[in-house]
């Protein structure tokens, strides 16, 4: 049966040339990067050239300015924490989107809970943030915006540099979680404007268990994670060397060539986009039209449940993924089309495809094959369906 | 997602009962799309008080079409009164098991049933 990966967003699949990065450092090179003798040095070596890689794709100022993390959460928490603890003389404020990442939501919320004060930002039908509120939310106790770059369901961009503009002007720290966007559309770190950025590896054909934080020279930061002096005594722990040089690999390798790539993959994206339109009635597309990650197609398919879909899917060899309230664990379908506005019955039956730069059109013509069948089938069992008059 | 057993996924691909009576002795409907759960339930009863037919419609995952699937197998050829005596826990032994976050749906299963069982009885009583 073919196997088709469309949930990129969710993770990738580390590159080939990340692989072979990295095996050297679970054999031979295995020193600890602190360590003074010629075992550490060789560690330390290769460590600070895969720095350098981080922060050439993000046109950071310096790789002093990159913080190597386990990942894209620990980022968040590094991120938010750590700005809340550095400037708590200041005040407690924080003020973020309601369509963040939960590693962000969740981090203010237990920020909340121990005497912060956070502020929540709507968002428009496109998941998108009204600067105006932002501005008029900004008070003398706001020590931190967080908001994100591009949705992780949806992939609607966030206006970045306004954000960064507007933190600027008040004198406000400005966060982004930019794990979505770093990779797969050119993110400049001087243009942008941001203080702290979060990056992953795993997003980008890297390994999992590793990501950075972007700290820009200057910015007022507390330690997260305590204990030795590493990163110069901004986050301890000892260095995962492997993951880190298959993360600096995988940034070079994006750097490279990741703008031709994904140009491919927004063809890929909107073909299927077009296919499903074309052959399925009553779907609706969730995010902004055209201010959206080149990879992420969330589509609504009206009066069926998500997890059903995905199972269907899957029974077919393909992966996605879906904001139901099925999959969340909870009773409670997807936070971010809440926020949207988007009605229950259109949210409950959501599916992301996140495209990848592995997928090729026979990906795309195979799933715009299968697809209708299992939304016809499904839909012939949903108690709730009402066929259009022109419904097939 | 959780891991479901083969019965589960046997009765998700090849569903039973799949459809509406027309004129039913007993219908009932229950949830409601803001927890992605909504089952219909119909029944056909004889004048011996046995049911004759059982049809679904569901809106909802994997394990909800399952039950309502399952749930239909299991009620067909009983009386009212022993279909009235089915629980939760007879579902999920006829699935081989569901996963822990999904046992309400059993639970919704069974609503959907006393439903239709109360309306079959109101409409009797009513004549």
């Amino acid at each position: 049966m073919r196997k088709v990966y469309l949930d990129a967003n969710a993770t990738t699949p580390v590159h080939p040339e990340v692989t072979e990065a990295m095996i050297p450092f679970c054999r031979g090179i295995f020193g600890n990067a602190s360590s003074v003798h010629s075992f550490g040095r060789e560690a330390r070596k290769n460590l600070e050239a895969a720095r350098k890689k981080v922060a050439a794709l993000i046109n950071a100022a310096s790789p002093d300015e990159i913080v190597f993390t386990s990942g894209g959460t620990e980022s968040d928490n590094f991120a938010i924490k750590g700005v809340a603890s550095a400037l708590k003389e200041k005040g407690s404020h924080i003020i973020t989107s309601s369509v963040e990442h939960l590693a962000v939501l969740n981090t203010c919320k237990y920020l909340e809970k121990m005497g912060c004060k956070v502020t929540y930002l709507g968002v428009d039908k496109y998941g998108v943030i009204d600067l105006e509120e932002l501005k008029k939310s900004v008070t003398d106790k706001t020590i931190l915006i967080t908001i994100m770059a591009a949705n992780n369901e949806t992939g609607t961009i966030m206006p970045v540099e306004k954000i960064a503009q507007i933190a600027k002007d008040k004198g406000v720290t400005f966060h982004t979680d930019a794990v979505q966007m770093i990779g797969k559309m050119p993110f400049d770190v001087k243009k942008m404007g941001a203080d702290l950025v979060s990056m992953s590896a795993h997003k980008i054909n890297g390994p999992k268990g590793t990501g950075a934080l972007y700290i820009k020279k200057g910015t007022r930061i507390d330690k997260f994670i305590h204990g030795g002096h590493h990163e110069k005594n901004r986050r301890a722990g000892t260095e995962n060397v492997s993951g880190i040089v298959g993360f600096g690999k995988a940034c070079e390798i994006m750097q490279k060539e990741g703008a031709e790539k994904y140009d491919k993959v927004k063809e890929l994206r909107d073909e299927l986009h077009r296919r499903i339109e074309k052959n399925i009635k009553q779907v609706m597309l969730n995010g902004h039209p055209e201010n959206r990650l080149p990879n992420t197609l969330n589509i609504s398919f009206k009066y069926l449940e998500g997890e059903s879909i995905l199972l269907s899917l899957d029974l077919e060899g393909i992966a996605a993924s879906t904001g139901s309230a099925c999959t969340s664990g909870s009773l409670e379908p997807s936070h971010v089309l809440k926020a949207m506005g988007v009605e229950p019955m259109f949210a409950q039956g959501s599916v992301r495809f996140s495209l990848g730069v592995f997928n090729t059109k026979e990906d795309i013509a195979y799933v715009a094959e299968k697809l209708p069948p299992i939304i016809e089938r499904l839909r012939k069992m949903s108690p709730v369906y009402k066929p259009e008059e022109n419904d097939r | 997602m959780e891991e479901y057993t083969e019965k589960v996924m046997e009765h998700f691909r090849n569903p039973r009962n799949v459809g509406e009576i027309k004129d039913p002795s007993g219908r009932g409907k229950v949830g409601n799309p803001v927890c992605g759960d909504i089952m219909e339930l119909y029944i056909k009863v004889d004048d011996k008080g046995v049911i004759t037919d059982v049809k679904f419609k569901t809106f909802g995952c994997g394990a909800a079409i399952a039950t309502s699937s399952v749930l239909t197998e299991i009620v067909k050829g009983k009386t009212v009164e022993e279909a009235a005596k089915i629980s939760n826990t007879d579902i999920v032994d006829a699935l081989g098991g569901l996963p822990k976050v999904k046992i309400h749906c059993s639970l919704l299963g069974v609503e959907a049933l006393q439903k239709a069982i109360a309306d079959y009885r109101s409409k009797k009583d009513t004549g």
